[in-house]
């Protein structure tokens, strides 16, 4: 969270050369102010899921199941999480899905032009990059909306994948590619989710700890007024879309090894998720708040009701209206709670 | 009225210049086809139009078509005695059902379009998946009467030509002569403003998703019929189709501006390029990526026009499209 409250404390004797009056960085830290927090209620509602299927399914808590579906969202959180700095910083990505479908295409023309295997990764990432810079450049050097460049954007890489890909598919993907995108570390722990945790632990420090995430939370809450206090305003909306793009290549990459192939519906639909997540994580779509934790508890939350459902054979397609109705109802709660009145 | 002349310029040398390389393609059977085809897309844009002017978005278009096209097909297949009208009726009610779910979270909750309509986006496609069970309603279980409406023809020219006519029509009265559709620019331009005059904003935003969503609800009998096929995945993605179209006639996303010429225009030329792309033997897989390429082209426009409205004194980096509040831009 932002840090708009500002405590007064009574100084208890007024030392010389001190303030009377200390104003605290952060909110200070009480009982009231932990649970009114919406990573508290994330949490609440991630054990409610995690403990309800617990209950409800018989194998639900083996160790090596709830290791497994991991699987199903570890991509899918790479790329919620550069996301999640582009939505605080008032900017927003849709073209992600198109951005990875154009990776893995890329790695597949690289595989057939006779590249070594562990280079797939290098080539995911620069078309990656390259494509979230074309979005850096449409959105800071012309002025555009974020959100109309990228659903331009979304077309654009999504139909150059498809003109390259046909109605064929590239598959006989390397080993290296299957044993990041579906292999474990010590026979257990899949790659992918420590992958996920360790770049999760990069972002929140980022984020939380570093000035440039402070600049970040000050561009979301006011382009204007940063740009006037001296943060180059341009050039971290360049780099957000450029990290955005690498995430997503780093996804195709880890994707694309997971399912061994490069379809023209590869990761469809996964931008309205990948933005679900973020906002469910407590993320202002008006930009300027929003926490990593909160994300990730989010992804948690989501992955856990998904997989709880999966195990008990509830088709697919009723994920997406739990996802949707979750992502409604944590949104319009806090307001019919509040009973905040909007002038009519 | 510039920006429209330069997009009707340019369908009209996209048509010719295409007709120069298949003459077929400028045949008057051709042109009526291409006329039809566009219909449910101009009618969408329409739609969406409105939605956008008041700085909103709605996401949830295609799949409260697909639920309403759904229902539509249900209910003409398990009553074939049913006259078409009740059914054409349904589907338009549920579809405005489901447009003024949103503008309720959206008006008197106050929520955000975008999240709001991607959260029922999610959960009207889920529904249409549960209310078939998966199932597909092909032709043969649709009656007759059914499927033949939207193709056939009044006056030499099909029904759903006419519908979209009368749309055209509807929205362009909307827009531009009544209260209700000045309110939506107010709203859009400066909304702390709008509310300050005494604009019943709630209440606005209610019905312009609600006319949204009824436009979606016949868009999707429509579209079923006209296919003769209703099945889980209709339209998908096309909420992203209906947004280009609006952006390609220079419908600020930003809200505010918006012209009904502009909407039917930007939606015609995303047809026409749809439907030349066969004639001249391109790969029907390029469809995406031009329509793409088009789309970051109308939006360098639409920005160059805009650059050229106002001076400012210090050369800001202005952006307030995502603001709730703080109309910068027409400070200019």
């Amino acid at each position: 969270m932002t840090a708009t409250t500002n405590t007064t404390e009574p100084a208890n004797p007024p030392a010389a050369g001190k303030s009377r009056y200390t104003i605290l960085d952060q909110p200070k830290l009480g009982i009231k102010g932990v649970l009114g927090k919406w990573e508290t209620l994330l949490a609440l509602l991630f054990l409610l899921a995690f403990v309800t299927n617990g209950m409800l399914l018989p194998h639900f808590l083996d160790p090596y199941n709830l290791a497994d579906g991991t699987f199903n969202f570890s991509e899918k959180a790479l790329i919620a999480l550069p996301m999640a700095l582009l939505i605080i910083c008032r900017e927003i990505d849709i073209s992600v899905a198109g951005i990875l479908a154009l990776s893995s295409v890329a790695m597949g023309l690289a595989m057939n032009a006779g590249f070594p295997p562990a280079s797939l990764l290098f080539v995911a990432l620069a078309t990656g990059v390259a494509c979230g810079t074309l979005n850096g450049v449409l959105v800071t050097r012309f002025g555009l909306p974020a959100i109309v460049v990228t659903i331009g954007t979304v077309s654009l890489f999504r139909g150059l994948a498809s003109v390259v890909l046909g109605d064929k598919a590239f598959t006989g993907y390397p080993q290296v590619m299957t044993d990041w995108g579906q292999g474990y570390f010590f026979d257990f722990i899949p790659r992918e989710f420590v992958i996920l945790l360790v770049f999760a632990a990069l972002f929140a420090f980022v984020l939380h700890a570093t000035r440039w995430g402070r600049r970040i939370y000050a561009i979301g809450n006011n382009p204007v007024a940063a740009r006037f206090s001296g943060i180059e305003v341009d050039r971290y909306r360049m780099v957000l879309f450029m990290l955005t793009g690498a995430m997503a290549g780093l996804a195709a990459f880890l994707l694309t090894g997971r399912i061994g192939s490069t379809r023209p519906n590869i990761a469809m639909g996964w931008e309205l998720e990948v933005i679900t997540m973020v906002i469910l994580g407590g993320v202002s779509i008006a930009g300027g708040a929003g926490t990593i934790g909160g994300v990730m508890l989010a992804v948690l939350t989501l992955g856990t009701v998904t997989y709880g459902l999966s195990m008990a054979n509830i088709p697919g397609i009723y994920m997406t209206i739990v996802i949707g109705l979750l992502l409604l109802v944590t949104i319009a709660l806090p307001r019919l709670l509040r009973g905040k009145k909007v002038a009519k | 009225m510039k920006r429209e002349m330069l997009l009707a310029a340019s369908i009209v040398v996209l048509i010719i210049g295409v007709g120069m390389r298949a003459p077929v393609f400028i045949t008057g059977a051709s042109l009526a086809n291409l006329l039809t085809d566009s219909t449910l897309l101009v009618m969408l844009a329409l739609a969406q139009m409105l939605v956008i002017v008041t700085r909103g978005v709605d996401l949830s278009v295609a799949s409260n078509l697909a639920l309403s096209g759904m229902a539509a097909a249900l209910l003409a297949a398990n009553n074939p005695g049913l006259p078409l009208p009740v059914i054409v009726l349904a589907a338009a009610a549920l579809g405005l059902v489901l447009g003024l779910v949103n503008g309720y979270l959206i008006g008197y909750l106050d929520l955000p379009a975008i999240v709001v309509t991607l959260g029922t986006m999610s959960v009207y496609r889920g529904l249409v998946f549960v209310l078939s069970g998966g199932a597909w309603v092909s032709s043969h279980q649709m009656p007759e009467a059914f499927i033949a409406f939207p193709l056939t023809k009044f006056l030499g020219v099909t029904n759903l030509v006419w519908i979209a006519f009368i749309v055209v029509l509807a929205a362009w009265y909307l827009a531009s002569h009544s209260r209700f559709g000045r309110d939506l620019y107010a709203v859009g331009n400066a909304p702390s403003c709008a509310r300050y005059v005494g604009i019943p904003m709630a209440q606005r935003l209610l019905w312009t998703y609600g006319i949204s969503g009824l436009v979606a609800g016949v868009c999707g009998y429509l579209w079923v019929a006209r296919y003769a096929v209703a099945y889980t995945e209709i339209a998908y993605g096309f909420e992203f189709t209906v947004i280009a179209a609006c952006v390609i006639g220079g419908i600020n996303i930003a809200g505010g501006t918006g012209s009904v010429a502009g909407a039917v225009l930007g939606a015609l030329f995303l047809a026409v390029i749809g439907n030349a792309l066969p004639v001249v033997k391109v790969s029907p897989f390029w469809q995406s990526a031009l329509t793409g390429a088009v789309i970051l082209v109308a939006v360098l426009i639409n920005a160059r026009d805009r650059k050229k409205e106002g001076r400012q004194i210090l050369p800001l980096h202005l952006d307030n499209h995502s603001s709730p509040t703080a109309p910068v831009r027409s400070a200019a």
